[in-house]
């Protein structure tokens, strides 16, 4: 970090003393002539005008840090707009933790890794610790979580969800080459079954909608005012997408030649011998088409018996894969 | 604000009430691993430290550091005891993150957890309603997850069962934990496995009567770590190519296989060819199978008819079940 970092870190650093030891609010002027690091006023518009792009730009940070910068006036008479931070809004309450409760916050905050959430996490950490709790993040247990990782709007959606502004992104279906512009009014997003999904409110569709991460594309982007739409109450996300997704329980009956389909049976109850010698199994699921797929991989060796939706579904992936066969 | 930027505004401010609440006073080296700087990065932010303060800077408006051999401690903190609230990036990042741990009951104390939880929220204030915006929904069987994770935390050597899809076999190995891997949405183990001799990932669903035993845990120095930046799958060009015709359907076999010689092609509209390496004949043909007719097999010939004979098999006893 260079000279120049070190002089406004620095000068940020005074600023946040200067402001948080006081209860009046403290004029720029004031502020100028106390802190150290501002341009001194030397009669100049040039030296005024640095002055005040220096600490428009100093406020920005701090808010950006999260510093709860407050302006304001002591008393009637003052001419200009004060500042200063109270400290009952600048301080982390007191919190203490005991050495389980600790550990389990370390090992919660290693499951991040993206810029956002990761970078929010280890800054988590550098506070915790200096309210005086001993978070040990790396103890015992080795480790390696990649909740959110290679999404790479992510970012994007998690913002626009966390400032409640319209989202704008184009969303592009498998079966398409050209994807759609959408513009939602972001709920959250969501890590389901193994995959993200951003659930919000389609404006042109005017209707919930559930939106896969990894198929959001062309830069989305937040457009408007923070705060533009409140999520309904009681929102539960991961439930919004079992319900778009679909979940509807099928019992399925199949016969299995005997010592095949061990990943099947994992999962089955075996219901005994069928006529041929066959095993009879019956297993429950809720995404039919993917089973399908399995069995069809099995070949002659699974039949489904039931049902028949799932049945004619095996019997259409075999016929396409018996026409792969240069004998077809 | 750049992000350096920022995650020195938050250690500078963070510095002194950290130092506050250990008035014994703490040593470089230490500090410099709670903040995940170096001890030379350190030693500019406390030095940068030293000169701030009230305004005035006279006697007892600035910070006081006392330098005792390798510890360092304030004796001064000019009104800063205290670190800054948790912003909402920050409050999200920790109660998303607890709240996930509650759903892995095998990972953590399910109590502790809870007890955190409800302390953190607390203490974050007005930001943890935020913490809404994002949620972690994962699969975890419990059972399996606790145990790996003592026998990682005791570090012994595991007895289990492991269901191998490309194979549909049940397999019976004994293996020396490595790590825990968390990837899309799923726990792996990595070990040195005993029976294959070398670095296995197995998927904690895939796992059946897992067992600690007593012997400890001592994967072989070749033992190495995957990197898995490139993803879980990695390719050997050592072994055999299968190319595949995708159909847009299953485009993805290319993002989730490392896959090379990649051409996009009309037939089928939007469709992909690609090349696959794997030594393993047995896991090509039922990936293809399992594709249902999405893909098919441009090389080798012998692959592509295996796995259609298979198919007209299974087609001749479904005509024969609806015919008799």
């Amino acid at each position: 970090m260079g000279g120049v970092s070190a002089k406004r870190a620095e000068r940020l650093v005074n600023l946040v003393f200067a402001l948080l030891g006081t209860r009046q609010y403290v004029s720029a002027e004031r502020i100028r002539t106390t802190v150290p690091g501002y341009e001194a006023a030397d009669g100049t518009e040039r030296a005024d005008e640095a002055f005040k792009r220096m600490f428009e730009r100093d406020k920005a940070d701090l808010r950006e840090l999260g510093v709860p910068l407050e302006t304001g006036r002591t008393s009637a008479f003052d001419v200009d707009e004060g500042y200063r931070i109270a400290r009952a809004d600048y301080e982390l309450p007191e919190i203490t933790l005991t050495g389980e409760e600790a550990a389990a916050v370390g090992l919660a905050l290693r499951l991040w890794q993206s810029a956002q959430l990761g970078g929010a996490a280890q800054g988590a950490l550098v506070k915790l610790r200096a309210a005086g709790v001993d978070v040990d993040a790396g103890r015992g247990l080795p480790l390696q979580p990649r909740l959110d990782a290679g999404e790479p709007s992510f970012d994007a959606c998690y913002a626009a969800a966390r400032d409640r502004r319209v989202l704008t992104f184009t969303y592009t279906r498998p079966d398409e080459d050209a994807g759609a512009k959408r513009r939602v009014q972001p709920w959250g997003v969501v890590a389901w079954h193994g995959r993200w999904y951003l659930v919000g409110h389609d404006l042109d569709r005017a209707a919930p909608r559930v939106f896969r991460l990894s198929r959001v594309t062309g830069n989305p982007r937040a457009s408007g005012p923070p705060d533009a739409f409140t999520p309904p109450a009681d929102l539960d996300l991961a439930a919004v997408v079992a319900r778009q997704v679909g979940r509807t329980e099928h019992v399925v009956r199949l016969t299995a030649r005997p010592g095949t389909a061990v990943g099947l049976r994992r999962r089955a109850t075996d219901l005994g011998p069928d006529d041929v010698g066959d095993d009879r199994l019956e297993l429950r699921t809720t995404e039919l088409w993917a089973l399908a797929d399995e069995i069809a991989a099995h070949g002659p060796d699974v039949l489904v018996g039931s049902p028949a939706e799932l049945r004619s579904a095996v019997v259409e992936r075999l016929t396409r894969l018996a026409a792969m066969g240069g004998a077809a | 604000m750049s992000a350096p930027t920022a995650d020195r505004m938050t250690r500078l401010l963070a510095l002194v009430p950290y130092l506050e609440a250990r008035p014994g006073g703490v040593t470089l080296a230490a500090a410099a691993r709670d903040f995940a700087v170096t001890e030379v990065q350190l030693r500019k932010d406390l030095e940068l430290l030293w000169v701030c303060g009230l305004p005035g800077h006279g006697p007892g408006d600035l910070i006081d550091l006392a330098f005792e051999g390798d510890r360092v401690r304030v004796t001064d903190t000019a009104g800063l005891a205290r670190p800054l609230r948790l912003a909402t990036d920050e409050a999200v990042a920790l109660i998303v993150a607890l709240r996930t741990l509650l759903e892995l009951p095998g990972l953590a104390e399910t109590e502790a957890v809870s007890r955190a939880l409800v302390k953190v929220s607390a203490a974050a204030g007005e930001p943890a309603d935020l913490a809404g915006s994002v949620a972690v929904s994962i699969d975890a069987r419990e059972q399996v997850l606790a145990v790996v994770r003592q026998a990682l935390q005791s570090h012994r050597a595991v007895h289990l069962h492991y269901y191998v899809p490309s194979r549909d076999e049940r397999t019976e190995r004994t293996v020396d934990p490595m790590r825990l891997l968390l990837v899309d949405g799923h726990w792996y183990l990595e070990a040195w496995c005993r029976r294959a001799e070398g670095v296995r990932l197995f998927r904690l669903d895939r796992v059946d009567d897992v067992a600690v035993l007593a012997e400890p845990s001592l994967p072989p120095e070749q033992a190495e770590e995957r990197d898995l930046d490139d993803g879980l799958y990695q390719a050997d060009p050592e072994q055999p190519l299968v190319r595949l015709r995708l159909a847009r359907t299953a485009r993805w076999v290319a993002d989730y296989y490392p896959v090379e010689d990649v051409a996009a092609v009309d037939d089928p509209p939007g469709g992909l060819l690609v090349g696959v390496r794997t030594a393993d004949p047995a896991w090509a043909r039922r990936l293809v199978a399992s594709l249902g007719g999405a893909a098919t097999v441009e090389e080798p010939r012998e692959l592509a008819d295996e796995i259609a004979a298979d198919a007209r098999a299974a087609l001749a006893r479904y005509a024969d079940h609806t015919g008799g």
